[in-house]
């Protein structure tokens, strides 16, 4: 049994402390740290990548206690290309943060962004239920303080709504647990696909309420239409980096309802039929409709992106509740578009606070660097939106390909076809607001000059463009390998037999006594 | 025994929700903690309710109590108690810097805490 999966837990666990303890008035130690820590993860998540890439399934047994007693770690396809992508992601939030000096703003900012990434990697890698809900606390708690930092009363406000809606969710997710125990007498994810398939259909009551407050928890953490309250304010109240890092939350919500409706309640299952199709379709088709006329609604440009997070959410989860093989491919490949775009926008709208003083859509005289500002807009505008030729266009192609066999297929093409009519309206919209028609406004003479955003901050933008640059021109390997992440989500008996078959502590019963 | 278990986790939900539902920060803030006292007895009562009998072996027993959901209780009792402390500051914090503790978004040409409101 190899120990590098647990590694990838471990290491910002044991890391974070140390931030707090060693170098907390050092802030050149702690991003050395914080950076080393970050690419440590990436070499891993690489290395488990090209481990699973081949149908593999990695387990790890913690304090080596067999299955459905002990918690396990499992490493498929679909959960390393998670880590994968939350790992790249936030070494070029750090740097981000670094470059614009958000993380000297207020306290602890290394420490909690560490903890937020052993949190979203641990979910990502629980084969547990149980433990699924505590990382899910580890994330959130880490998030809670991430949301504040740097303080102000507008943040504290949003950040307690944030809280309050998140403290609903955990609350849920226990009632949740409680009647799947009750129900099934286990919480391991392997396990569970196995009893749930077992349960008559004329005793179904505990488990479709489970499925559904499942749903229900999985559903506020992805921002689903009508769930999607705590998302606008939260996100564009939070800091910039920590905004971008939270692009992959809502994956987290996702990634969750992936795992548990295709393995523990697959959509063929009688007890929990119409769940899916009756449900989270037109709850995603609503998300879509509302975050996009929210981007042409929107007043101010982070309350935009955030917005236009909301229906890149909706756009990820009507091609996962269609659960067809190529729907989850199309959405795979769409949630790594998503995360990208979402972030990107996310830091450039602060290169545009950084050099305007705020983000009011309004014609205001030029920002500082310009010209740099508005060209890295454009582009991640033209991928949000999913314009030829970035991402978003092949991402959006692949889900009216894979929705061409549904009932609803007339609905899906039509929302989807023009809510990003819509978008692009939007999106147009605040881009010649804040960088041509500034250009009509002459500055007041008394207003001091706001310096340009760094170049760091320009690097780590860069960065995150150009690998959605590469998830363009690779597309066809990418959607390659999130169809063969779809077949084995949609064949679990290996997952299964691995996590529950492999033997460990109290496997076999002792012979002698 | 059931019923006294049920109706109390009942009420307690019932209380919890009508209390959240305030929208100002002490009613949700106790109306969060009903609520996780309600669910910390569902999961107790998840693995079957038993009086008087052993969650660990031991020898000459044959009736156990299941000792699974007292470990998920714990778990929660923790993270909740951590997680209230948190929103309270948070609250606290929030409330002393605007002086209004909604907990909603107010409309900005709303006058500003016209009779002192607490």
């Amino acid at each position: 049994m190899s120990h590098w999966i647990v590694g990838l837990i471990v290491l910002p666990a044991m890391l974070a402390p140390f931030i707090v303890l060693v170098a907390r008035y050092h802030i050149g130690i702690q991003r050395v740290f914080s950076v080393a820590g970050v690419v440590a993860l990436i070499a891993m998540a690489a290395a488990l990548s090209w481990q699973v890439s081949d149908g593999t399934i990695v387990l790890y047994r913690l304090g080596d206690w067999a299955a459905p007693f002990g918690i396990v770690l499992v490493g498929d396809r679909l959960s390393i290309m998670m880590v994968l992508l939350t790992v790249v992601l936030a070494l070029f939030v750090l740097l981000y943060a670094i470059g614009s000096g958000w993380d000297n703003r207020g306290r602890h900012f290394h420490a909690l962004f560490q903890f937020q990434i052993m949190g979203i990697l641990g979910a990502f890698l629980t084969g547990d239920l149980f433990n699924l809900f505590v990382f899910f606390e580890v994330l959130l708690i880490a998030s809670y303080g991430l949301m504040i930092h740097a303080g102000g009363n507008a943040r504290l406000r949003a950040g307690v709504q944030y809280v309050l809606f998140n403290l609903i969710g955990s609350t849920l997710f226990l009632f949740a647990l409680g009647s799947i125990y009750a129900q099934t007498g286990t919480l391991n994810m392997a396990d569970l696909a196995n009893r749930v398939a077992l349960i008559g259909l004329e005793d179904t009551v505990g488990i479709r309420v489970a499925a559904v407050l499942l749903l229900l928890v999985f559903a506020i953490k992805a921002a689903i239409v009508p769930l999607h309250f705590w998302l606008p304010s939260s996100y564009a109240e939070a800091p910039a980096p920590v905004a971008a890092l939270f692009a992959i939350m809502t994956k987290v919500g996702a990634y969750a309802i992936i795992r548990v409706y295709t393995m523990i309640f697959p959509r063929d299952l009688a007890v929990t039929s119409g769940l899916h199709d009756l449900w989270l379709l037109p709850a995603a088709l609503i998300s879509l409709a509302i975050g996009m006329f929210g981007v042409l609604a929107a007043k101010r440009l982070d309350r935009l992106v955030a917005f236009s997070v909301i229906g890149s959410m909706g756009m990820v989860m009507i091609s996962i509740s269609l659960f067809t093989p190529a729907g989850i491919a199309a959405a795979l490949y769409y949630i790594v578009h998503s995360t990208l775009a979402g972030a990107v926008l996310f830091l450039i709208a602060d290169l545009v606070r950084t050099g305007r003083g705020n983000l009011e859509l309004t014609a205001q005289p030029p920002v500082a660097g310009t010209a740099l500002t508005a060209a890295l807009f454009f582009a991640g505008a033209i991928a949000m939106v999913g314009l030829p030729p970035l991402s978003g266009f092949l991402g959006k192609l692949l889900l009216l390909n894979a929705a061409y066999d549904s009932d609803l297929v007339v609905w899906i093409w039509a929302i989807v076809l023009i809510s990003s009519l819509i978008s692009i309206v939007g999106f147009s919209r605040a881009g010649s607001i804040l960088f041509w028609k500034a250009h009509s406004v002459t500055a007041p003479d008394e207003a001091p000059a706001l310096a340009p955003p760094a170049a760091l901050s320009y690097v780590a933008v860069g960065g995150l463009l150009s690998l959605l640059v590469a998830h363009t021109v690779f597309a066809g390997q990418v959607h390659g390998y999130t169809t063969t992440m779809a077949a084995q989500l949609f064949a679990p008996e290996p997952y299964i037999a691995t996590v529950l078959d492999t033997p460990g502590k109290l496997s076999i019963p002792k012979e002698t006594e | 025994m059931e019923f006294l278990v049920a109706s109390a986790i009942g009420i307690l939900t019932s209380g919890g929700l009508y209390l959240m539902l305030r929208l100002r920060t002490f009613p949700v803030i106790m109306g969060m903690s009903l609520l996780t006292y309600a669910v910390n007895v569902f999961l107790f009562a998840s693995g079957n309710l038993t009086v008087g009998a052993p969650p660990i072996l031991r020898d000459g027993v044959s009736t156990y109590t299941d000792p699974l959901p007292q470990a998920l209780v714990l778990t929660a009792i923790v993270i909740s108690f951590g997680m209230t402390a948190v929103v309270v500051m948070m609250g606290l914090g929030a409330f002393l810097g605007s002086d209004d503790d909604h907990v909603d978004d107010q409309p900005a040409d709303l006058p500003e805490n016209s009779e002192g409101k607490l």
